[in-house]
Parts: C-alpha cells; structure tokens; sequence
C-alpha cells in the first residue's frame, strides 16, 4: 500500500489480507492470513480447521465395521482409496488373505478414484487461472467415473464401498462395457487437456518456473504421492513396496524435474495415463471367484499396534491403529497427505504474486475434508 | 542397515540402554530427553530418512509419542516411541531434524496436549484457540453442545 505522508514523500506499507474460508480459490473451507506488500506476498499463515469433525475421537466409540463409512468423508473426492487405506489396515492387523478377484476389483475402483480426483486436481488448477473450458472438460469425464461408482455402489461420492476381507458386491452387469467405453474415450480426451492446458501458452507462462519446489525441500516438508514425484522424487508405494496386487502391473512412475506449478499438473496428467493402463491390465487378468473372505460378524482385533499406508490419490495415506484386544480401536490416527502437504504452502506463497499463490494452493491439491478430518 | 533389529542394534551400541526394542519387537522405545539424538543418527545413518507420522497415545500409565520413519528405498516403516510423563507429557520438537515436524508435532499438541519444548510455533490448529482441554485424552468425556 502506498501512502503520502505531509511532505508529500511517498513510503509503502506492508498489509494483512484475509484469504478465505468462504471463497472459490480456496477449495474448501481453508483460511490463508497474508502479509502483502502491494501484489507480493510477504508472508502467508495456513489457518484450517473448520471442518473438523474429531475424527480419530469418534473411532474410539464406533466398531471397525462402523467407522467405514467415515473414512469416505475424509478426502471426500477419493472416498474408494480412503476405504481401501482403512480395509487393508484392518486386514494386516488380522493377517487375513483376501480373495483374488476382490482386488482386481478394488485396483480397478481405487485406479479409477485416482483419475477422478486427479482430473478434479486439473480442472480447479485451470479455473484458477481462468480457463473455464478445461473445467468443464474434466468435470464430464469424473461424472463418467462416477456413473461406474453408482452401478457398482449405488453411491457416487461416499462409496463405502470396501469391507475388511473384500468387497460387497460384485461387477453388475453392464458395467464392464461401460468402463471399455471409457477406457476408450480418455486417450482423445486427454488430448483434449493437451490442448486446452498443457500446450496452452498462457497456462505455460502462468505455471513453469512458478513456486518450485527441489526434492530435498519436499522431503523436508514432507511431502508425498504426486507432489513428491513432481520434484524429481522417485517415491511410489506402489512400485516401491507393493501392496495388494500391483506387483503384477505394469507402469511408470510419473516424475517432474523442477517441482514447479507446471510439474504438479504434469505429474497428475501422467498419472491419468498410467492409472489407465493399470485398469486395462486388471480387466484382462480378471479372474473369477469369491469377493469375500471368511470374516467374523464381530471383528476383534488381536492387542498391539499396525500401521497401515497405501498411495492415496493426494500422497500417503496412513492409519496407526492401537488395539486392546476389543472390538474398538484404542486409538485410531489418521495420517493424513493434505494436511502435511498444505504445511509447505507458506514457502511456496512468499515472494510471488497474489494470483499465483492461488495457483500454487491449487498445485498442491489439498481436500479440507483430509486436512481438517 | 535396514532391518528393525540391526537399527536397534546400532543404536544400542551408540546410546546404551536409553534405546531398545518394545516387547513385540516392532518398534524401537527410546527415552524421551535423547530422542532428538537418536532421530538425528537414524535419518543420518539408516535408510529411515523421511518422517512420515508424528503422533501420541494416552495409556493408563503414560503418554507415548510415535513417530513413524519410512524408508525411500523399500518402503519399510520403523516405529519410534518415547513414553512420557502423565503428568507434564513433554518432549523436544523434532522441527531441527525435519520441517514436516511442524504440522504434526502442532496436531499432537492441539489433540493431545502433548508439549514439544522449541517448537517454532506451538499453538492449536484443528480446535479453535479458546478451546478448553485436549479432545483425544481418554479423560475428555465427548458429549453433545448445551442448546442454545
């Protein structure tokens, strides 16, 4: 802010100014507290906690089976891979085999989560700086995965959709050819993406070089999945240590080279394309079989601890479960990517102007369901 | 050096008896005034470079604050833990070995109550800032909000 004092010199003056939580580019209820200096950001303080809800408290009063359905709620735009991170947990700590063909459905319902919420990641990074098409483009393609979610689940956002030892239901019909049928209209789709965003000029000057992030930075902060990999670190659970059954897929690991806004988006929109080929290759293993394993109506977990992590869509999933021997969790901690994600957004907002600090949230793809919990 | 037991091991003859393993020999116990020292020699001198959890669980006779360290190399998990007073739970911040400390160490205060003495910026930041008490203890009873 520029002021004239008596003499008429002119001197600046540093602001506070209010980000949030009621506001579109803050993808949630999120509160960023910024010391500007004229369009520089001089300072940012992440303020969140408006949704949270006492998750891990509530697990203490709820049986496992029960606390399902409120890991959908946590990151609400990946409800299959935050079902899965609960269910494998559980399974660990019984030691229970589960049947073959229930994960080649689960790879396949927590692949295509992992491209629905990396396309919601593309489109509200482009809305961000105003390309209004690439939203609408990535919003009918996450609808399609959707529609496939509610044929299989009846339930399009909060799946519940993962039991301990497999999963409720089994493919309905028509619902392999309708995945074929996306499975065939995503490659020109995400052409399209290329040629609304990736090779978009503006987008280019907007993104590369802006808040970059070296791989040493992001290991510090702690970061995990894409933004991770964005900063050149070769760090994937599941090539790394595969869970379930990706050891029998064939992909690669999505990497950036600069850890800019740009390779943040990249990553993702390579991500979509590995995810794909992981589909296809389930669909072409698909064996038959039990989707359930032999589990008792009332779960006991044996004493001890477990903790459990899978590649969810935002980074490291992970759930440390403390059990007394009962059909409660002791105690129950949730580890969640975007609340640790979102610790480096300070570093990434000093000294860039406002409208990229925007774009750098946006990069970093935070869900305040995940961060607040 | 990357099984749980070689780590313990090396440690063991660096700390002495301030470091050992837990009864089911899945996490290393360390006590609570070296674990600033000890977490230093593993990101140093073990594959466990990368802090990927920092919690705490309230037993009947402590607190425990857990801090999970993953391996980049094979995705292995080591568990530390450091039992803490009940009454004045309090242990130095890990942020001088990683920057991702701050956050979680910040959650573990404002949900447990537990104080990490140097931390840059201890204060709440789930709960509201005139919260009373510490919502994951097993001594706070939840219960539903008086009517307005």
């Amino acid at each position: 802010m520029v002021l004239a004092n008596q003499e008429g010199n002119f001197r600046t003056q540093e602001f506070i100014l209010n980000m949030g939580p009621q506001h579109p580019s803050t993808h949630g209820v999120y509160r960023a507290v910024l010391t500007m200096d004229g369009e520089y950001v001089v300072d940012a303080e992440n303020v969140v906690g408006y949704l949270h809800r006492g998750m891990e408290k509530i697990a203490e009063s709820r049986t496992y089976t029960q606390f399902i359905p409120y890991t959908d709620r946590m990151d609400y735009l990946a409800a299959m891979l935050n079902n899965w991170g609960y269910v494998l947990t559980l399974e660990e700590a019984l030691n229970l085999e589960i049947p073959e063909r229930a994960e080649y459905i689960r790879v396949i319902v927590g692949e295509l989560q992992r491209i629905a919420s990396h396309l919601v990641m593309v489109a509200s990074f482009g809305l961000d700086m105003n390309a209004y098409t690439a939203w609408m483009y990535a919003f009918y393609d996450r609808e399609k995965i959707l529609d496939l979610f509610e044929m299989i689940c009846g339930s399009r956002l909060t799946t519940s959709f993962m039991r301990v030892g497999g999963v409720p239901n089994d493919i309905p019909e028509g619902f392999l050819p309708k995945l074929e049928e996306f499975l065939q209209r995503m490659p020109k789709r995400i052409k399209e993406f290329d040629d609304v965003l990736t090779g978009n000029e503006i987008f280019l000057a907007r993104t590369k070089n802006v808040a970059p992030i070296s791989g040493e930075e992001a290991l510090d902060y702690g970061l995990t999945g894409p933004n991770l990999r964005a900063s050149g670190v070769n760090f994937d659970l599941r090539k790394v240590k595969p869970y379930s059954i990706y050891d029998r897929f064939e992909f690669d690991v999505a990497l950036g080279e600069n850890g800019d806004n740009f390779d943040r988006y990249n990553v993702r929109m390579e991500e979509i394309r590995q995810s794909l080929r992981i589909i296809r290759q389930a669909i072409d293993q698909l064996p038959e079989g039990d989707i359930m394993a032999k589990v008792p109506k009332v779960l006991k977990i044996p004493a001890g601890e477990t903790y459990g992590h899978i590649e969810g869509a935002k980074g490291i999933l992970g759930f440390y479960l403390v059990s007394d021997g009962g059909t409660k969790p002791y105690r129950m901690h949730l580890r969640s990517p975007s609340f640790i994600n979102l610790g480096i957004f300070p570093k990434m907002a000093r000294g860039t102007i406002l409208q990229d600090a925007i774009a750098s949230l946006a990069s970093i793809d935070i869900v305040l369901g995940e961060v607040d919990r | 050096m990357n099984n749980i037991k070689d780590v313990a091991e090396g440690l063991i003859t660096k700390f002495g008896t301030k470091v050992g393993l837990s009864e089911d020999e899945k996490s290393l116990v360390v006590a609570a005034e070296d674990i600033i020292d000890v977490l230093q020699e593993i990101k140093e001198n073990t594959d466990y470079t990368f802090l990927e959890d920092v919690t705490a669980v309230d037993y009947p006779e402590c607190f425990t604050a857990v801090y999970h360290l993953l391996s980049l190399q094979d995705g292995q998990i080591l568990r530390v833990k450091a039992n803490l007073d009940k009454e004045n739970p309090q242990i130095e911040s890990a942020v001088s070995v990683w920057n991702s400390a701050n956050v979680m160490e910040r959650e573990t205060y404002d949900l447990m109550g537990i104080i990490f003495t140097d931390h840059p910026d201890l204060k709440r930041v789930l709960c509201p800032d005139d919260f009373e008490g510490h919502p994951l203890r097993k001594d706070f009873k939840v219960e539903a909000a008086p009517r307005q």
